[in-house]
């Protein structure tokens, strides 16, 4: 699929895009662009992972970012196991660097991590030999998200430096937010997040964005619509008075959308709350809406981070 | 003296064309203070100044002599229970509106401390139904900040603000969780939302029922120390600095607390503050022999507090007055002092005791007018408290001199408790205009005598 030999990934673990350069960013997302083409055929197993483990260790629940980088481990012919806080030793009482310690000892070389704790997942990275992707930690990072975003706007719209991208909804409390401001940043996108005040983040105007409260004039000329996931439980009166004004002036419809550019596309990391961030119609429309894609793209991303990853793990150099 | 009311069928009148002369036009918000006229044509202000005479009116037009009289804007009451809907027996919307008219108040804000709250879209809808089909005079609800004012989660501000509401509070109650009114000044930036909010901790004042001071041991009943405002209006002003929300501090009673709204101001923030006739012409001492109808929350302090909110009202650390009208029953009120109810009426009281202001060399007659018309006007934006063309003719026509007593009998409110009975006063509206429409007259040929007001 690519020409050459693929250039060498300078970092032992995957934990933000904060450490990524542009040519980092670069390399993946041409990685995973071959994966693209080859998750479409019939026959996807490859063997660049063969007789790796890989464990993903969720501690916060998941369905779709497990599953595909389950997919994504398993297609790359590693030996990937699903490990959840049901049925960890973290429900015994066992310290996160205990868990990686002992796992650690059973040798895997991937540990595919989320936790509910912002920076959870660097401190067990510093304390286990095998390469670590950030699945998602706490409201801090969530790099692969943030990388098949890029990924499935540079398929579509050929480039990201120039575009403009509005996130909408609550970025306070979330990690696809901040990797994915960090990530426009370093790819030379501007950036809008267009929320009330409750839900932007404190000093989030130092991150060279533009924050807008009213969501008409932050989505004017926008190539990318980025809607974010808000939790029910901030919507009943704590950061939202509820669900009903929410989708009045945050939610997305054919009616904020207008003033976006015509062919805005529109992305949604999931999982959807129908009727309160996105109207549904706008959800489905299959000119515009990019969601599914994102869902395709999120594995194939997966799979270049892993062989990035895992090339080098037979570099003595990366190796303790 | 006799004075005349209407009834509601002057809705359903059309507003002619009324020439009001030999007035002397008093617009605070511009300044002017003249000898003239003013034209009404339908609901709006057509014309005014010196060159509004009788002899250049058309015979057509409808004159009314002012007889030398300040012919003013209506005045702007931004804060007032009216009680409906849940507690029609001590006030309804229409009761209240004839109390406002014979006050001189053309606007009223009502506050949302209802039965149901108004915290939800259609108490807001059913509030204007009720104004619309009921009142003599504007209403326009202020809504909740938080759901039956529990003073945990924000009501719905941007939908509230979209359906008519013109400000939110949660009245008496103090949002006492910080990051909760945080909160609602964060995100009421979105809709320019005006947060009233009555700064007072609850722990400090406990079960108290007055001032905390000499009179109150004195009498043996439990204290409300200054401190409990003070420190609450402290944080206050920390959160609006923070959010850059609209914060209206309601009925400032200390001069300490009164000075922090100073100090803020003098930063340039956006901090606002209002105090009620109450509190700027009495003072603890009022509560006399157990006196139920002095009993008002935030208490009546003490006599350089009351002194610092009248220089307040001067040097414009408070910004307007208004009527706190709080009724209530005499169930509420012949009670043992702790056990009453706290609050007066104030509609039919606020203009002469303002007045008293000017009388006692406090404050110009412009001045005064300002805090009670345009200001609180202008901070609810609404169209009223000007005399310019094209604005609504609201209008009060106020005889600043005459002498007479308050009688709290001849009350148009339901209820009749006010701390104020038979208190000389100077001054009064004797003839109020709403929309173009008179709904209140002093004097003169009575179409129906609603009311006998005692002569001085």
């Amino acid at each position: 699929m690519t020409a050459g030999p693929a250039p060498r990934f300078p970092h032992r673990h995957l934990l933000g895009v904060g450490e990524l350069s542009p040519r980092d960013i670069g390399d993946l997302l041409d990685l995973a662009d071959g994966y693209v083409a080859l998750n479409r055929r019939a026959e996807k197993k490859q063997e660049k992972l063969r007789g790796r483990t890989q464990i993903n260790m969720f501690f916060e629940s998941s369905t779709r970012t497990r599953t595909s980088f389950e997919l994504a481990g398993k297609r790359l012919g590693a030996d990937v196991i699903n490990m959840s806080p049901a049925t960890s030793a973290i429900k015994k009482g066992e310290t996160l660097i205990d868990t990686a310690a002992t796992l650690n000892a059973m040798r895997p070389d991937v540990l595919v991590v989320r936790h509910p704790d912002s920076g959870a997942v660097k401190l067990l990275a510093n304390a286990v030999n095998a390469a670590v992707v950030n699945a998602g930690d706490g409201s801090h990072e969530h790099p692969t998200q943030a990388l098949l975003d890029a990924l499935t706007i540079r398929r579509r719209l050929g480039r990201l430096s120039g575009l403009t991208v509005a996130i909408c909804g609550d970025i306070a409390h979330s990690r696809v937010a901040r990797s994915n401001i960090l990530l426009f940043n370093i790819m030379g996108a501007r950036v809008r997040l267009v929320a009330p005040p409750t839900l932007v983040p404190t000093a989030a105007d130092r991150y060279g964005v533009e924050i807008h409260h009213d969501m008409r004039a932050g989505l004017k000329d926008v190539d990318i619509v980025m809607m974010l996931r808000l939790q029910t439980e901030r919507m009943q009166g704590s950061f939202v008075p509820s669900e009903r004004e929410y989708f009045q002036f945050y939610g997305l419809d054919y009616d904020k959308l207008a003033v976006a550019k015509p062919d805005a596309l529109i992305m949604h990391p999931g999982p959807m709350n129908r009727g309160t961030e996105i109207d549904s119609e706008v959800a489905d429309d299959i000119n515009r809406s990019v969601i599914l894609d994102q869902v395709e793209m999120g594995v194939a991303v997966r799979q270049a981070c892993l062989e990035a990853l895992a090339r080098n793990l037979d570099d003595p150099e990366h190796n303790r | 003296m006799s004075a005349w009311i209407a009834d509601l069928a002057v809705k359903k009148r059309k507003a002619g064309r009324v020439a009001y002369l030999n007035a002397r036009l008093v617009d605070p918000a511009s300044g002017r203070d003249e000898m003239g006229g003013l034209v009404a044509d339908g609901e709006t202000i057509a014309d005014l100044g010196p060159h509004i005479a009788r002899d250049g009116i058309a015979d057509d037009i409808e004159t009314v002599d002012a007889e030398g009289h300040v012919l003013a804007p209506g005045l702007v009451d931004m804060r007032a229970h009216l009680r409906e809907p849940g507690f029609e027996h001590q006030e309804t919307i229409h009761s209240a509106s004839r109390s406002a008219a014979v006050g001189g108040v053309t606007t009223v804000a009502c506050m949302p401390g209802t039965d149901p709250p108004i915290d939800n879209v259609s108490l807001v809808h059913f509030i204007e139904r009720r104004a619309r089909e009921t009142s003599l005079v504007k209403v326009h609800p202020i809504a909740a900040v938080t759901k039956a004012r529990g003073g945990e989660q924000l009501t719905e501000i941007g939908l509230l603000a979209e359906a008519g509401a013109v400000a939110f509070s949660d009245g008496l109650h103090t949002i006492m969780n910080a990051n909760v009114l945080r909160r609602a000044l964060a995100y009421g930036t979105i809709f320019d939302a005006l947060i009233v909010h009555h700064a007072e901790d609850t722990n400090l004042s406990g079960s108290g029922a007055m001032n905390s001071g000499e009179v109150s041991t004195r009498l043996g009943l439990p204290g409300i120390p200054a401190e409990s405002e003070i420190v609450i209006v402290a944080r206050d002003i920390r959160l609006a600095e923070m959010t850059g929300g609209r914060l209206h501090l309601a009925h400032l009673t200390t001069a300490e607390s009164i000075d922090l709204v100073r100090r803020a101001k003098a930063r340039g923030l956006e901090v606002t503050a209002d105090t009620a006739p109450h509190y700027l012409t009495l003072n603890e001492n009022a509560v006399g022999d157990y006196r139920t109808f002095a009993k008002v929350r935030p208490p009546l302090r003490a006599e350089d507090d009351r002194q610092a909110a009248v220089a307040a009202l001067r040097d414009g650390a408070i910004d307007t007055v208004v009527s706190d009208h709080a009724p209530h029953d005499q169930d509420s009120k012949r009670q043992p002092f702790a056990q009453a109810a706290f609050g007066v009426v104030g509609l039919e009281t606020m203009l002469p005791l303002v007045l008293e202001l000017v009388h006692n060399g406090h404050l110009s007659l412009s001045d005064a007018l300002a805090t009670v018309t345009f200001r609180p006007a202008d901070l609810l934006k609404l169209k009223a408290g000007r005399l310019q063309p094209g604005w609504p003719a609201d209008l009060v026509l106020i005889d600043t001199e005459t002498p007479w007593r308050i009688d709290n009998k001849a009350f148009q409110s339901k209820s009749k408790n006010s701390p104020f009975e038979d208190r000389p006063v100077r001054g009064r509206a004797v003839r109020t205009v709403v929309s173009g429409r008179t709904v209140y007259r002093l004097g003169g040929e009575a179409r129906s005598v609603l009311a006998k007001i005692r002569p001085a």
